[in-house]
């Protein structure tokens, strides 16, 4: 059995998996950071 | 330990972190796993398919070390009720389920070309989805109250409870005959030639630092959250 697509699902499934957690994390990171900011301002 | 658990003093160091974790973490990651996939060579059983190893075993360590961190909070949460430990549980589950979804998926993966099936229930898989679950019981127990620290505490007994299980995990190869290899790295060694464990080795350092910066993103998010939504009640109490 020829392994190469296998392993080419496994990184492209690691890939969408790890990399769509980091987007995630840094979305929701950068968007509550800035929301938290324009609070602060509102504020002053 | 109790002076870094204060959010302000929290977020100092983490803001720097964050991004050395990431860019350490993407850089180890694409060189270890380059490294495994074009200059490692194949295995004498396995063939090309031990390829999937620099992904599989690395996130493999990786979710069982999360959901020891996760215990660990637990046990925080209701001994010492520190805010900072519900915050570190809140963002620890999300990211260790995706870790351990990763490494069943590309377990399911290699098992195809490997053994000639996609999934057994042997001890070390079943064991293995079963941590799958208890990740995703948390992130909905953590979820599940209106009020962030009774889904905190709640999840931490989960969290707790679900300690048991990495033991299992961990000798399930040892107590059960199982399809599963026996682990090939130990305290006392390696029995991987140096060729495949380098690369392997880089992967998992590099792995763990994108988890780290996973964790500590979603940590500065919930803080940001529930700087908010303590901002909006004040300005409501102002207004009123």
């Amino acid at each position: 059995m020829n392994a190469l697509p296998f392993v080419i699902a496994a990184y492209a499934a690691a890939a969408i998996g790890i990399g769509g957690v980091l987007a995630w994390s840094w979305l929701s990171m950068r968007r509550a950071e800035k929301a938290a900011d324009a609070l602060r301002g509102e504020r002053r | 330990m109790h002076r870094f658990a204060n959010p302000a003093r929290f977020l100092q160091l983490a803001r720097p972190l964050t991004a050395a974790t990431l860019l350490l973490g993407l850089a180890l990651t694409a060189a270890g796993l380059w490294w495994g996939a074009f200059h490692a060579p194949p295995d004498y059983l396995q063939g090309e398919s031990v390829r999937i190893m620099y992904l599989h075993v690395p996130t493999a360590w990786i979710s069982m070390g999360s959901y020891l961190g996760l215990g660990i909070t637990g046990i925080v949460i209701l001994v010492w009720k520190h805010p900072l430990a519900e915050v570190a549980l809140e963002a620890l589950a999300p990211v260790g389920a995706v870790f351990a979804g990763v490494c069943l998926l590309t377990g399911s993966i290699w098992g195809r070309p490997t053994w000639g099936t996609w999934w057994v229930w042997d001890g070390r898989l079943t064991s293995m989805l079963v941590l799958f679950f208890l990740f995703l019981g948390v992130v909905a127990l953590a979820g599940a109250f209106d009020e962030r620290s009774r889904g905190a505490r709640a999840a931490a007994v989960l969290a707790i409870v679900g300690l048991i299980n990495l033991p299992i995990i961990k000798f399930s190869v040892e107590w059960w005959n199982t399809l599963h290899q026996s682990a090939s790295i130990t305290l006392r060694g390696s029995s991987i030639h140096p060729d495949m464990l380098h690369p392997l080795l880089t992967s998992a350092v590099g792995l763990g630092l994108l988890m780290a910066a996973a964790v500590l993103m979603r940590m500065r998010a919930i803080i940001a959250e529930q700087r908010i939504a303590a901002r909006r009640a004040r300005l409501a109490g102002d207004a009123a």
